[in-house]
């Protein structure tokens, strides 16, 4: 034991760059426990496009097809459906879809591929509840508008093109996914090829 | 040879002398009233839902397909299954409304002011904690109200900006809740936050031994041993341990032994308590739809929402404030803001007087505006959010804040009564 006396600089240097490596150690070692929380493999493949038959969907039907745990809807619309979509746009939140709440190629007044064929999300974009389709009643909640959507939770309204109304918790419109069709029959949910 | 042995232990490892200076020589003021209850039951749930739950784990299933079977078999074919899983259900409402009480007698004696700010702190990180306890909790059964309760819960997270998707992706590890979700909600519930929260109660009372417990007249029993107060004859009888008088520079007035006066008073209370706890769990299990609510015994269903999505009683207050504002993600900020505020009540409260019973008027009437405010918003959280109530959602969500920032300006100069020297 030697009665050097301390030299404090090295000792400051020794104590920050013991504290940098342990500190680099310890965020490395973080990294797997916090990274094994994000989705599985099993969980990404169960995430993967759905395919539905909509040869037999009737006028003002409207199927759900899971995709991601998800109720996805594909309603056909009538065209007085179609008509009325146009007539309550002062009282919409985001008549014009500006939020990037569906891909590009669905954003339009009925925001979809084929005007009669509406294909969204059937969450909430409030907190993540399931709305109901009121394909007749939907005048006890909106006046004059036949059919539309009612969120049971928290009371929001959307119209026939999951366009949200003012003055309800929802913020935005319903979400359109990424689909496309195959041919008239068949639709792919989840998977667009890269069309924007 | 007894003797021996004890002296032998207490030499390595001072067992008696920590008894000593934590129970049995510990000075409590000697006017704790009914309000002094909450903080000894509030442990002896915690104890309750310990047992209970590790019970409930030897036949319970941590999987989507297997939980809400599991809970059945529990209830219907597990020998006193039912009476486990009752006591764990009715222990968590139990729970809650100790700890509220609790709260509430810290607010009404200033129990937080100076100095027992960390005390009020680690108190209620013990409450933030038991809150995500019980919401992981409530999930396991694999409810429809587990899964839609879920589902809002961790949406209130996806209102953040830029991160918020992600951040709940993370949270759920699926692209909706799922069996990932459910597994890692048991690993905390069952693990990492009973631990954390038996660590917090741990620091809690060791917060609370070392500034000493507070009293209904807010004034201090430990004075300086400058002569200015006698000791009573009452106040000689007592021997209270070394560490507490600070070596003499202390004088202890008013104070009785923890143990026997306030073990036994306590064993009041329990009894008092497992009177109505018992109660419940024999004729009133489900709680009137409160405690364990209807949609939860059907299975979760990702594709079906229940007509009327309300969380468990004891969350509905703050659940309230976050539908009473119209944007999510500043519903959300407000609904922690609710909690944040009870946190640096020891900061807004500026005032030096601390119990209730010394000051003003004004003070009296703020408290009073927010028990009527919580309770209030507690009822309305659970009601549908429509037309009225949403209205009067907005004004008690106003009400509530109003207290504290009421309170930050009176307290200043607040007009309050002359403090007695010696506890009344």
């Amino acid at each position: 034991m030697s009665n050097a006396p301390v030299d404090h600089g090295r000792r400051r240097f020794l104590t920050i760059a013991t504290s940098v490596v342990g500190g680099v150690g310890a965020v490395g070692v973080a990294v797997p426990f916090i990274a094994s929380w994000n989705p599985s493999e099993r969980a990404k493949q169960a995430g993967a496009a759905v395919t539905a038959d909509i040869s037999k969907l009737e006028p003002g039907q409207l199927i759900r097809v899971e995709w991601r745990g998800k109720p996805v809807w594909i309603v056909k619309r009538t065209s007085q459906t179609l008509e009325q979509l146009a007539l309550t746009e002062e009282n919409l939140r985001d008549p014009g879809s500006d939020v990037a709440q569906q891909p590009v190629y669905a954003q339009n007044r009925h925001r979809s591929i084929k005007p009669d064929i509406f294909v969204a999300v059937g969450i909430c974009t409030h907190l993540g509840c399931s709305p109901t389709y009121l394909p007749n009643d939907f005048s006890e909640q909106v006046e004059g508008i036949i059919s539309g959507f009612f969120c049971p939770c928290h009371g929001s309204k959307f119209d026939m093109a999951g366009r949200v109304f003012q003055g309800v918790p929802a913020p935005t419109n319903l979400v359109v996914p990424p689909h496309m069709f195959i041919d008239d029959n068949t639709i792919v949910i989840g998977e667009d090829e890269g069309a924007v | 040879m007894f003797k021996n042995l004890m002296s032998w232990i207490e030499y390595r490892l001072p067992f008696m002398d920590k008894m000593n200076l934590h129970v049995m020589q510990y000075p409590a003021p000697k006017n704790f009233n009914f309000w002094y209850f909450f903080g000894s039951l509030a442990m002896l749930v915690l104890v309750n839902q310990i047992v209970t739950g590790i019970w409930l784990t030897m036949n319970y299933e941590p999987s989507a397909e297997g939980a809400f079977a599991s809970v059945e078999y529990i209830m219907r074919d597990v020998e006193y299954g039912w009476l486990l899983r009752y006591m764990h259900s009715t222990g968590a409402s139990a729970f809650f409304v100790v700890v509220y009480l609790h709260m509430l007698r810290g607010m009404m004696y200033g129990s937080y002011q100076k100095p027992r700010e960390l005390l009020w702190i680690f108190g209620m990180l013990i409450f933030l904690v038991l809150m995500a306890e019980a919401f992981m909790g409530y999930l396991l059964p694999w409810g429809q109200m587990s899964f839609w309760g879920a589902q809002v819960i961790i949406g209130i997270f996806g209102t953040i900006p830029f991160i918020g998707e992600d951040l709940t992706l993370w949270i759920r590890g699926d692209y909706v809740i799922s069996g990932a979700t459910l597994n890692r909600f048991f690993a905390l519930h069952v693990i990492a936050l009973p631990l954390v929260l038996v660590i917090l109660v741990f620091l809690h009372i060791m917060a609370l031994h070392e500034v000493g417990s507070n009293n209904p007249d807010g004034i201090d029993i430990k004075k300086d041993n400058d002569g200015s107060v006698e000791q009573t004859e009452a106040d000689k009888k007592f021997t209270f341990h070394q560490y507490f008088t600070r070596g003499g520079k202390k004088v202890i007035v008013d104070a009785i032994p923890f143990h026997p006066y306030y073990t036994v008073k306590d064993l009041v209370g329990v009894a008092g308590f497992l009177l109505i706890f018992a109660w419940v769990i024999f004729f009133l299990p489900e709680g009137g739809g409160y405690f364990l609510e209807p949609p939860n015994f059907e299975p979760a269903n990702p594709l079906k929402t229940p007509a009327h999505i309300a969380p468990v009683w004891y969350f509905t207050p703050f659940y309230a404030i976050l539908r009473a504002i119209p944007h999510p993600f500043m519903g959300a900020v407000a609904m922690f803001a609710a909690i944040v505020a009870l946190a640096l009540l020891p900061w807004l409260d500026r005032g030096r007087v601390r119990s209730v019973r010394y000051r003003s008027g004004l003070h009296k009437i703020n408290l009073i505006n927010f028990c009527v405010s919580f309770v209030a918003l507690g009822v309305l959280g659970v009601l549908p959010a429509v037309g009225i109530y949403t209205l009067l959602a907005q004004i008690f969500s106003f009400t509530y804040f109003a207290f504290f920032v009421l309170l930050f300006f009176y307290s200043k100069n607040e007009k309050t009564k002359p403090l007695p020297v010696r506890v009344t």
